[in-house]
């Protein structure tokens, strides 16, 4: 039972009022059990009605090649269907519900005004092999956005086909192979420091790079000297996260650049998180030389539970001939064109190939595009003057309560980052994550990243307002001093969510990941 | 600005909470030179809801939209109907808005509908299990190559001449620094290629790369491939872009494919000029430790209740670093909702029903258009998709095409510029959403542009 607090907005649990008791169906009330699709649906159900039934016959010439067992497909009819899918999106956390302080993944209001824009059909129903006269608004989003794209990083050129942030680090660091490779200078060796996202170093990997760490200082940012010291002739580059996944702006950053250049080679800028700083710093005038920019996280395209995310790269002068195909262009006579294999020019005649079967992720670009204009150029330095703002109050509303490493080192940017020191013993970060669930809140980023022992990285982001972060901060001070008093009830958190803690271990062990019956 | 819900008195009370005297006291770390004064010149300002739409509409409105004319464009992305509570669905907040599964406990929702999905997207392509979905079908088909690299230890991979050539592109770029040999089998639309892809496999191989059906539309037994490709210790990587095939035509896996990739784009995504789209990737389930991209698995919670949870993430880049099985660290997660809920309004009933429309449609449209004088059917087994020869090149008819109103196929020559002979082809795919009158006015549209 609650009842309102004296504060009049915050309702408080009153404890030791019984069990509830065991109900038929197990649900309960508006939280509610949803069996799978191969439990309720019906190889011969289906949902839709077509027109020309007649002219379903099988042909004669597929012969042999006919499917003949049973695919084992359930059908739902659209009212189950409608049902299932909206029993399921009950059970999930989301940014529409409330504040998701998921550090290093940017969760802020997704504007719909970018799904409506979409869903225009001369976006949306539009082949990407359609003769390039039919599409020329579609080449303008891409070209509109990625001129935008230039502008606020201070770069020379953009890559739009990368799927996502992932896939543009791919991009930047192909970039500079190529970019080696063309001047009879190939490289083995790309050094990621050790704040970097785990993605850089699985990137240089596949790159075909060998991976070096560089160490960390004690306030949390890249160690210049050791970098410096690492130089050399066999050292393609250098790929760093800024500001980084301490939620710190790396001063150093246009003196690491030169040393690089000196040496012979490139900075790659992990922009992942570019939300900080947009409006206010361009990469371009610190000397990066490729950076990704996740389309999802500054221009708010949402994430859909795991993607489509968007990864366009910027590239310097130096890198901007190797960038991939295809690109668009805009000529004099207002007309863009798509710049593939068979139609480059020489200034992309050393492009280093194609990344994707297209031209990229499309629908995040009219997104993306939407968001800007309607924020545009002053907007944006808000967008980042905001983020930045609230993750210092969130810092310093409770590095009191939870431990903060780099508190002392200045300002944060757009994250705050706290440690599970001084939690009683026995309890961790996972604890505390969970305790958050109980509150109503989406947990924020934990143990990552790697460099602070049981990392908590919180990310406000610019859409919550002062009494948004004022609530969230009175429960994760509530959570936190209950694990620092020990209260053993924590560790059964959450209590109050569709599942208690799951198994992970047991996920992993025997790992069943298709449904398996003989019934259907 | 809309969006942003500080107000200057907000600012000013967190400011002097932090004891910084004004914001840029919170940008000190960013040394002088990179330190913007003002809005960035050159760029407009905010704009309303209203203005902003009205630019956008302004820019959709320059593209030449698919379902209001004649459209027969497919070659690996294709125009399906899409029932209107798919999209309604998919824009529930609880689903748009949400990240990553990382708390299993408040995100049973996309878990277990990634579960679903992976268990669809199994049996349709006939594979013990499947993914939680990659970028594209261009990505997964890579990923599905480095893949059997490292289940046989073995770096040459045979890609058949019928696989997408953007596949074959982004598989070139990849290969290029990967160090992993291509061997690409000739191009040409009525290749034997079975035959090419036995005759090219040797100790060396790691994979056979076919599309299935091809992407001159061409269906064909993938039987003898698998043969030739486990007798050499290689493995078979079955590609499909235009999965509603498999609602009439056998499965790849059923032919002893050992990875099946694919692009599922067809079911519940729609076109949106290329992307994005959503990679299917299924396999047989001795390879799952090899097996790149996000993984939903079923387990119980502490109350012993049914769950599911991310799982194998000691394959992933966040866990093992430069020994990740790929860089991916996301996957589609809203487009394989779209495709899963298009499938379960399907179920198996309806999807061999839209299979067999489209098949039927694709026969009658090839019938009408090799009835054109000089117009020949170069691909006789096909499924929705098939290749004819006309007697020029076909890519300025195309465009000519346009102009009369009708999206009449994708050119071989725009797909193989670098190849004169196959200038006159055109592939032709043929959908649900194709009526009657569209195939006459396009026979009537190509035939009056022949004459």
């Amino acid at each position: 039972m609650n009842k309102p607090n004296a504060a009049g907005w915050r309702p408080e649990m009153i404890a030791g009022e019984g069990e509830a008791p065991a109900t038929f169906t197990g649900n309960r009330a508006l939280m509610l059990e949803e069996p799978l699709i191969f439990e309720i649906g019906s190889t011969s159900r289906t949902g839709v009605d077509f027109e020309d039934k007649a002219a379903a016959a099988p042909s004669s010439v597929l012969g042999n090649l006919l499917r003949s067992d049973p695919i084992g497909l359930p059908g739902l009819s659209e009212a189950e269907t409608v049902r299932h899918y909206t029993r399921l999106s009950r059970q999930n956390y989301a940014i529409d519900l409330g504040l998701f302080p998921l550090g290093s993944c940017t969760m802020k209001h997704n504007p719909r005004l970018n799904e409506k824009m979409a869903r225009l059909p001369g976006f949306a129903d539009v082949h990407p092999l359609q003769p390039v006269d039919t599409v020329q608004g579609a080449l303008a989003v891409i070209h509109e956005l990625g001129e935008w794209l230039v502008k606020l990083t201070g770069m020379a050129a953009v890559a739009m086909s990368p799927k996502a942030g992932a896939h543009g680090e791919l991009c930047g660091i192909l970039a500079i192979r190529a970019a080696l490779e063309a001047r009879g200078d190939a490289r083995s060796v790309i050094l990621v420091p050790e704040s970097a996202h785990g993605t850089n170093p699985a990137t240089a990997a596949f790159a075909g790079y060998k991976v070096e760490d560089i160490p960390a200082t004690a306030d949390g940012r890249v160690d210049v000297d050791a970098l410096k010291a690492r130089l050399g002739p066999d050292v393609a580059g250098v790929m760093i996260t800024n500001p980084n996944t301490c939620g710190l702006f790396e001063r150093d950053l246009k003196t690491i650049a030169d040393a690089v250049h000196a040496a012979g080679g490139l900075v790659y800028c992990d922009g992942a998180n570019f939300n900080a700083i947009v409006g206010r710093v361009r990469p371009g005038d610190l000397g990066v030389d490729a950076m990704h920019i996740n389309l999802h996280k500054t221009f708010s395209t949402p994430h859909g539970g795991g993607g489509p995310g968007s990864g366009p790269v910027v590239f310097s002068e130096a890198l901007a001939p190797f960038a991939p195909l295809p690109f668009v262009e805009k000529t004099a006579d207002g007309r863009y064109h798509l710049v593939e294999e068979e139609t480059a020019g020489d200034h992309h005649g050393s492009a280093f190939g194609r990344m994707v079967a297209f031209h990229g992720q499309m629908g995040m670009f009219s997104r993306a595009l939407t968001y800007i204009l309607s924020h545009g150029a002053d907007g944006l330095r808000q967008v980042a003057e905001d983020a930045v703002l609230n993750a210092n109050y969130v810092l310093r509303s409770l590095e009191d309560v939870l431990d903060a490493p780099f508190a002392a080192s200045g300002p944060c940017m757009h994250e705050a980052l706290f440690s599970d020191n001084g939690l009683a013993e026995g309890f961790s970060t996972l604890d505390v994550a969970k305790g958050l669930i109980d509150e109503g809140y989406h947990p924020m980023t934990v143990y990552f990243p790697l460099v602070v022992h049981g990392a908590m990285l919180v990310e406000p982001t610019e859409t919550e307002s002062k009494a948004a972060l004022d609530q969230f901060i009175g429960a994760l001070r509530h959570v936190a001093e209950r694990a620092r008093a020990g209260e053993e009830a924590l560790k059964t958190a959450p209590h109050f969510a569709p599942r208690a803690r799951l198994d992970e271990t047991l996920a992993a062990r025997k790992p069943v990941l298709v449904w398996k019956d003989a019934t259907i | 600005m809309r969006y942003l819900p500080l107000t200057n008195e907000d600012r000013s009370a967190m400011l002097d909470r932090i004891g910084a005297g004004s914001i840029d006291d919170l940008f000190v770390d960013v040394p002088e030179l990179a330190r913007l004064s003002g809005p960035i010149e050159g760029l407009p300002h905010h704009a309303s809801e209203m203005a902003v739409e009205r630019h956008m509409r302004g820019l959709a409105g320059r593209n030449l939209v698919a379902g209001e004319v004649p459209f027969f464009l497919g070659a690996g992305a294709y125009r399906h109907h899409v029932p209107a509570s798919v999209d309604h669905l998919i824009q529930r907040g609880e689903f748009l808005t949400a990240y990553t599964p990382y708390q299993p406990e408040i995100a049973q929702g996309t878990l277990q509908m990634l579960f679903e999905f992976q268990t669809q997207v199994a049996r349709l392509l006939g594979c013990d299990i499947a993914n939680a979905s990659m970028y594209d079908g261009s990505t997964a088909c890579w990923e599905a190559i480095g893949m059997a690299g490292r289940v046989t230890k073995r770096s040459k991979a045979v890609l058949a001449g019928g696989l997408h050539p953007h596949y074959v592109g982004v598989a070139r770029t990849m290969a290029k620094f990967t160090g992993d040999t291509l061997v690409e089998l000739p191009v040409a639309v009525d290749a034997d290629t079975a035959t090419a892809a036995s005759a090219a496999i040797d100790g060396e191989t790691s994979c056979v790369v076919v599309q299935y059906p091809d992407i001159f539309g061409n269906v064909f037994d993938l039987r003898p491939i698998a043969d030739a490709a486990h007798a050499a210790g290689a493995l078979l990587i079955a590609v499909v872009t235009e999965p509603v095939a498999l609602g009439l035509i056998e499965s790849p896996g059923a032919m002893g494919a050992d990875i099946v990739v694919g692009e599922g784009q067809s079911l519940g995504v729609g076109l949106q000029f290329g992307g994005p789209y959503v990679g299917l990737f299924a396999c047989k389930e001795k390879y799952v430790r090899q097996m790149p991209g996000r993984l939903c698995g079923e387990t119980v919670d502490a109350n012993g209740k049914r769950g599911f949870v991310l799982t194998l993430s000691t394959r992933e880049q966040h866990i093992r670093r430069e020994k990740a099985t790929s860089n991916i660290c996301t996957n589609s997660g809203l487009c394989a909702l779209a495709f899963s809920i298009h499938m379960t309004l399907l179920g198996e009933a309806g999807l061999r029903q839209l299979a067999a429309i489209n098949h039927a449609k694709a026969q009658a449209t090839a019938s009408a258009l090799t009835a054109i004088p000089g117009v020949t059917l170069r691909t006789p087994a096909f499924f929705n998709e098939f290749t004819v020869d006309l007697p020029d090149e076909a890519r300025p008819i195309v465009r000519a095409l346009a102009d009369k109103g009708v999206l009449g196929g994708v050119s071989l020559g725009r797909l193989y510029p670098e190849q004169p002979g196959l200038a006159n082809g055109l592939v032709v795919a043929v959908t649900e959403t194709v009526t009657d009158a569209d195939i006459t006015a396009f026979a009537t549209s190509l035939k009056e542009l022949l004459a």
